[in-house]
């Protein structure tokens, strides 16, 4: 039985695939080819779970394909069904279907009717990639996949500003949460000395055994779940991207961010929960996240004057809930509640539009000017003390940029001498040097071949730094980003016995879609006279080809799942040792803010108000 | 208006701002107007001009779009020639039809507005705006919030500047990131010239500041304005104004400033190296701004000199006076042009009946209260403020709550309780809304307005009856007066059919924010029904008839009058008092019903060319179930099409346009120039008309050439702000205007209006209120004059009329108009019908 759920991301990835190529004015075709495949989705969905449920129940495993193999290292896809698969892959595959045949009509003459369908497609596979891995590998992939899908949906309407920088905003949560998940990995790696499979962690004795071997591993893989759980559910301190997520058109914000992507946080949890069960702080930590993150947005849902933002509120603080239920290990209630709060939220998204009509009707007969709520009882200084403070969502939208994107921009402003010239004057005999090394390593003393790692994944950072707050020159942005890679394979292949084919694994990828992006970037400098980084050029409006294949390279770039890069990547964080924390620290940090600096490099150039065309465009702040 | 000026008078500059914003009410009173009306004391073309170059808009098609409609022939290429010589002589005409075909033009250099305070991100490095606006939009919807918060703004009782001023001395948080802004605010009386002098500097430079920053969100800052000037349009009303507005900007910016440059830096005007360009310099005429003139012109006259050449035809075939004498019914409606198809079916199913038109308020103006309603409603046109009252009583209607906008599912505890219980309801909710739709208490349905048997309070029989200073009910001098008012302006004085419907129209929509904008626009943006059983029981009481009498209207007693709505979304029909009728009258009316409904089939039917969801070649009863179904989906953003491809008013006998088929492009208001030979009715129904009808339809014109900045973009991500606006996200701009879905079939081009009447009678009347005659002088409407004897055209032009030759000189005839309907999806061309 196993053995059909590959079916189950197979037939998502066909209708995306056919979906592509259907001309973009053929409305019906589109919409059809979606209300398929979803469908169909859901019909086997439905007849796979009833065959589950009236045989044994047991969970299903199934290690699928192996896409690369080494004699200390296997990379491999796995797929795995329990309840908590089921419930999430049925109520997904309902509500995508349900939305997908709402969308049929409320989208009709709409522009990018077709990009709406393919996104959705596109979303749906990485939806299901996640609900049904094996293992974190697998579930990294479609991680990646609603990522990415949900930065284009966020982004819709391209050539209106606020949906785009909505949307790279949400893109740099979303990122520190996938590198959660991939130090998780990495660690995880360590601990067990294989790609263990969700499956695996059920086994009580096993999990045990290494824990207490290995105790401050077992707590920094939990860690790392935990963070990234807590971005991608919108926990604190991360909740403030959740409302800003609603600039696509209703549908698609009411089945993202109502219902399932929002609800992936709890998915992680749910499935590791074998692991860190037995870790009684993390429990406890997941709690009190919950439990704070309940409580604020409650506050903050309350004075919400806008509809979206206020059901936005809402369900962040059903799911700070939910993670208490998880953490208390009420499995089956946790489930349930994700289920319920999923249904109501896509709903109540949906019909949002309706409140004017009746909540007007409502205040016309029963409006009383007195009206009071609880919090009129509190004593008047801690009342607006507190209103402000929800009102201003306790400054969460602003703490990541002071605390975290800000000291980021102050360092690249110190690397301003920096020019492309200059750095290739660096770059290329360094790089010769230290290759030159690499074949020599007898020559280096050894004590100084211990630093070299450490020293050449800094160099990387800091190129990748200056890439991510380069205002000026995009085409020095980019080959800063290429070059980041290059330093960082060359820091892990110092690191230990490493084999050169590994680095063209990684490489491969990066020098592909690195050239091609070069070349895409500078015929569109000679066409446009000047690309620069400071504002939104919007040139998708004008140049929707170019932008769709850069789009692709800066993919391709970024290590996502369509080029060997992506095993690379994977590759190299096996590589660190796991007492070299500041080493995966700069690798990890790099790694953030290189994915951050490639899709500000697209938003910057491709997306936004068209600089040429002001007078059709939107003002800036609509 | 005036060139910069070094000296800063706030009253005046505020003044003039409040002219220049969006005038849009909050959306329950969605009332269209002209979007542009702060430049109607100029010519259409200059003004547009003027517009597009301070302020940035698109005023016009695309030349693409012209040069494509051309193609198509949509624009005429004799028409094109005409206007070319009209504008630019004879001699010139290769010249300019070269460019107007050919020549590539490039788009124009920014607009003026926003220049100045650019210089913030240009001098500064500071993105100003995403500092100030996500935290201004937010205050501003919570204190004006009309009951989507919880939690609302604390303090209520206060204007909004002492509100913000009460909570930011008793807390210890603060809106503010530093304390120099918080001081001034607390401190200070917080003049906006002293503000501006921290900021800016120089003084010649404070009023284009402030228009740079309230355009930087017109949206918000005309919604402020709006409520401003009519508090009363919000039921929760609110104390703000634009002052208070600005004033909290100002510091909001300083507290900006101060928080980056760590309270060192300047004021704008020392970094200035040149002068911005002046906001208010006039425009001048560039070869690109003649070349959209000329296209837009032509654009128009195509259609309208078929429409004139329709009339012109038909009116020399026809013999005047054939009118049938023993009619079986009349019937009144609105002007709107959603009844102008209605009314076609009506008098093709029968043809001894007889039908007009009038704004849809029926001349009675009052306030209505609904049984159980904390608040009056007006329902006539905007500009009136009534005296009068009308109550409801013995409504029998519950109101049907739903729990899923109930907002106990937002709290913590009972959301948890609400999500895993009504969350499958949801679930199962969703699901049949998508397969099954039907009308919910969410949907906004017209026959909600009134219980159709429910009692209304008309008349007044003592004048001391009175409520909050308005008087319950019409005397009976009263109501005579304005039965005759309406009866005599459509000339509807002799010939009394034995029943004269008077209906009215309302709309329904589900997930619709814009749903007022729907309903009848002569009554508020509420459905008539009210006003027409208003005055059906004005004209059918005993004594009103005696006093018409003597005016010289004899009312047979066997004729009653009887009111009605009609629902344009579903094309429903409801009738009110129907027991009321005499027996003859009942059985006729049971009859009569027969044909209403077949007509409101056929109507719909006609309706559904423009539905890519519905097959036009099915049956008439199958369509017209679709359409119902459709009235009440979720998913439907477009559940009828409004006043989409409005184009032309006409005022005159029923009789003048009757055969000529105009789709459903046209205001019909029925005039008889026999019935008022001195023009004195003529003057009310311009003062409404021009207004009303031009508002429409240059509304729906810039929301569809400027659908960014004019209109409201697609309502698809629309997000309802504080139950009177929609912004996109939730830390946009509010959006006025019409959203895309809308006006995406409609065609710009101006309001034709054609008055059947002696020219210079019109001419007279039309002078007699200058605010009338400025949407004619200056063009924002155009006026042709048939002369009700010769037949003659004349065009309206410069203070005079000048006769008109229609170029077209062959208009087809047809009689099978099922066949047309069903094969066009487009505006149909005019045909007169056999």
């Amino acid at each position: 039985m196993q053995h059909l759920l590959p079916l189950f991301i197979l037939l998502p990835a066909l209708g995306f695939i056919i979906s592509l190529f259907l001309p973009e004015k053929k409305e019906t075709l589109i919409s059809r080819t979606a209300f398929f495949t979803v469908g169909l989705h859901l019909l086997g969905a439905i007849v796979f779970f009833i065959y589950w449920v009236i045989g044994d129940r047991d969970p299903l495993n199934l290690k699928d394909i192996v896409l690369y193999q080494s004699s200390d290292y296997e990379f491999y896809i796995d797929f795995y069904f329990d309840k908590i698969t089921a419930t999430y892959l049925l109520v997904g595959a309902f509500l995508t279907f349900l939305v997908t045949t709402y969308s049929r009509y409320y989208l009709h003459r709409e522009q990018g009717y077709k990009r709406f369908f393919n996104t959705i497609l596109f979303f749906y596979i990485g939806y299901n990639i996640a609900v049904i891995s094996g293992n974190f590998e697998t579930l990294f992939v479609g991680w990646e996949i609603l990522g990415i899908s949900s930065f284009l949906l966020i982004a819709f309407y391209r050539e209106r500003y606020l949906p785009v920088k909505n949307a790279v905003k949400v893109f740099s949560i979303y990122r520190i949460g996938d590198v959660g998940l991939i130090l998780a990995t990495w660690a995880s790696h360590h601990l067990w000395h294989e790609n263990i499979t969700f499956s695996k962690l059920n086994n009580y004795e096993l999990v045990h055994e290494h824990l207490t071997s290995h105790s401050m591993i077992g707590v920094f893989i939990s860690l790392m779940i935990l963070v990234t759980a807590l971005a991608k559910s919108a926990q604190l301190p991360f909740s403030s991207w959740l409302p800003r997520a609603m600039e696509g058109p209703t549908p698609s914000s009411a089945i993202f961010y109502g219902s399932l992507s929002v609800h992936l946080g709890v998915f992680l949890l749910l499935r590791t929960y074998p692991f860190w069960e037995q870790q009684f702080s993390i429990r406890i930590l997941i709690g009190v996240f919950g439990l704070f993150t309940a409580i604020i947005t409650t506050g903050i849902a309350r004075v919400q004057s806008s509809v979206k933002s206020q059901i936005a509120y809402a369900s962040i603080a059903q799911i700070g809930l939910i993670f208490i239920e998880v953490a208390a290990g009420y499995e089956n209630l946790a489930l349930f509640h994700f289920a319920g709060n999923a249904f109501l939220r896509t709903y109540q998204l949906l019909v949002s539009p309706s409140v004017v009509s009746y909540l007007i009707r409502e205040q016309f007969y029963n409006f009383s000017p007195r009206q009071r709520s609880v919090e009129n009882s509190f004593p008047k200084k801690i009342q607006y003390t507190l209103y402000i403070l929800c009102l201003k969502e306790w400054n969460l939208d602003s703490i990541m940029y002071r605390f975290f994107w800000n000291p980021f921009k102050r360092l690249g402003k110190g690397l301003d001498f920096l020019t492309v010239k200059r750095l290739l004057i660096f770059f290329i005999p360094a790089y010769l040097i230290s290759f030159f090394c690499y074949y020599h390593r007898d020559l280096i003393p050894s004590h100084v071949e211990q630093y070299l790692p450490i020293t050449f994944s800094l160099i990387g950072l800091i190129m990748v730094v200056k890439a991510f707050t380069e205002r000026k020159k995009a085409i020095l942005s980019w080959v800063l980003i290429i070059m980041n890679h290059f330093w960082v394979a060359l820091a892990i292949s110092f690191n230990e016995k490493y084999k050169i084919d590994e680095s063209v694994l990684y490489l491969s990828g990066i020098i592909v879609a690195g050239v091609l992006g070069y070349f895409l970037l500078y015929r569109l400098r000679k066409l446009e006279s000047g690309i620069d980084l400071d504002q939104f050029h919007g040139y998708a409006y004008k140049r929707p080809t170019i932008a769709f294949i850069f789009l692709a390279c800066c993919l391709g770039v970024s290590g996502f799942p369509i080029t060997p890069t992506f095993i690379g990547e994977d590759l190299i964080f096996t590589h660190i040792h796991e007492d070299q924390t500041f080493l995966a620290l700069c690798v990890t940090l790099s790694t953030i803010i290189d994915g951050i600096a490639i899709i500000r490099i697209y938003a910057r150039i491709f997306l936004g108000p068209h600089v040429k065309s002001i007078y059709e465009m939107a003002y800036r702040s609509s | 208006m005036t060139s910069q000026n070094t000296k800063f008078n706030e009253h005046e500059v505020l003044h003039e701002l409040k002219h220049y914003l969006p005038a849009q009410a909050p959306l329950k009173d969605f009332i269209h107007h002209n979007t542009l009306h702060a430049f109607q004391y100029l010519k259409f073309f200059d003004a547009i001009r003027t517009a597009s170059e301070m302020l940035g808009y698109r005023v016009s098609l695309s030349f693409k779009e012209y040069r494509d409609l051309y193609e198509n022939k949509r624009i005429k290429s004799e028409i094109l020639d005409r206007t070319i010589i009209q504008r630019k002589g004879a001699e010139n005409l290769n010249e300019w039809r070269e460019k107007v075909l050919h020549k590539e033009y490039h788009s124009p250099g920014l607009p003026r507005i926003g220049s100045l305070k650019s210089n913030w991100k240009r001098h500064y490095r500071i993105d100003l705006e995403s500092l100030v606006h996500p935290i201004l939009f937010r205050i501003l919807c919570s204190y004006m919030d009309q009951g989507i918060s919880i939690w609302t703004f604390p303090v209520k009782e206060k204007n909004f500047l002492s509100s913000i001023r009460e909570m930011e001395r008793n807390s210890f948080s603060s809106i503010f990131r530093t304390k120099r802004a918080k001081e001034l605010l607390l401190k200070s009386t917080c003049e906006i010239p002293d503000l501006l002098a921290i900021l800016v500097g120089d003084e010649s430079l404070y009023k284009q500041y402030l228009f740079d920053q309230q355009f930087a969100h017109q949206g918000w800052s005309g919604m402020v304005s709006a409520v401003e000037d009519f508090p009363g349009t919000l039921l929760d009303t609110k104390r703000i104004s634009t002052h208070s507005l600005i004033v909290l900007e100002l510091l909001l910016e300083i507290d900006a400033l101060d928080f980056q440059f760590k309270g060192k830096w300047e004021p704008l005007s020392g970094k200035i190296i040149e002068q911005p360009a002046d906001l208010f310099a006039p425009s001048e005429h560039t070869e690109i701004s003649d070349v959209m003139t000329i296209w837009q012109e032509a654009f128009e006259w195509s259609y309208y000199d078929e429409v004139l050449a329709g009339i012109k035809l038909d009116q020399s075939q026809n013999k005047p006076d054939e009118s049938i004498k023993n009619k079986n019914f009349q019937a009144m409606f609105c002007i709107d042009d959603r009844e102008i198809s209605f009314r076609r079916h009506i008098e093709e199913l029968e043809p001894d009946c007889e039908t007009f038109g009038t704004p849809g308020f029926f001349g009675v103006e009052f306030f209505y209260q609904p049984e159980d309603g904390k608040f009056y409603t007006k329902v006539c046109p905007a500009p009136v403020t009534p005296k009068y009252l009308i109550k409801e009583f013995g409504n029998s209607q519950k109101r049907e709550k739903d729990i899923h906008f109930s907002k106990t599912s937002h709290s913590l505890h009972s959301g948890w309780l609400i999500s895993q219980t009504l969350g499958f309801w949801s679930a199962f909710k969703l699901f049949i809304n998508i397969f099954r739709p039907s009308m919910g208490p969410a949907s906004a349905s017209s026959f909600k307005h009134m219980d159709k048997f429910s009692q209304l309070t008309i008349e007044n029989k003592n004048t001391d009856d009175i409520e909050n200073d308005l008087q319950i009910g019409f005397t009976v001098a009263e109501m005579a007066n304005r039965v005759e008012g309406v009866l005599k302006s459509i000339g509807l004085v002799k010939d009394f059919a034995p029943i004269v419907y008077v209906i009215a129209h309302g709309s329904s929509s589900v997930n619709n924010p814009h749903y007022a904008a729907y309903d009848c626009g002569a009554c508020s943006g509420r459905a008539g029904s009210v006003n027409s059983r208003v005055l059906s029981f004005m004209a059918n009481h005993p004594e009103v008839r005696e006093i018409l009498k003597v005016s010289g209207i004899m009312i047979p007693d066997e004729t009653q009058f009887i009111g009605g709505l009609h629902d344009t979304t579903r094309d429903e029909i409801v009738f009110y008092d129907e027991n009321s009728l005499s027996t003859q009258n009942l059985e006729s009316h049971s009859h009569n019903e027969v044909i209403f409904d077949k007509a409101l089939d056929s109507n719909a039917k006609e309706r559904s060319r423009r539905f890519v969801s519905i097959d036009t070649h099915e049956s008439a009863e199958k369509i017209h179930e679709r359409i119902r179904v459709r009235s009440v989906s979720l998913f439907e953003p477009r559940p009828e099409l409004n006043h989409a491809t409005n184009a032309l008013c006409i005022i005159g006998r029923r009789d003048l346009t009757k055969n000529i088929f105009l789709d459903r492009r046209s205001f019909l208001n029925s005039f008889d120039y026999q019935v008022d030979p001195e023009g004195q009715f003529l003057v009310n129904i311009l003062k409404a008309a021009a207004p009303v009808c031009g508002g429409i339809n240059l509304e729906y014109f810039f929301s569809r050439v400027d659908n960014q900045k004019l209109g409201a973009g697609t309502k698809l991500p629309h997000n309802v702000m504080g139950l009177f606006g929609v912004a996109n996200g939730i830390d946009g701009d509010l959006r006025p205007g019409l959203p895309s879905q809308m006006i995406e079939v409609h065609d710009p081009v101006r309001l034709l209006m054609i008055v059947e009447h002696f020219p210079d009678v019109v001419l007279k009347t039309i002078q007699i209120i200058p605010a009338t005659y400025e949407w004619f002088i200056n063009e924002w409407v155009h006026l042709v004059v048939v002369n009700p004897e010769t037949n003659e055209l004349s065009y309206f032009k410069d203070g005079k009329f000048i006769n008109y030759q229609p170029l077209n000189k062959n208009i087809e005839s047809i009689s099978d108009l099922t066949s047309i309907i069903e094969s066009h999806k487009e505006n149909i061309p005019v045909y007169i019908l056999k």
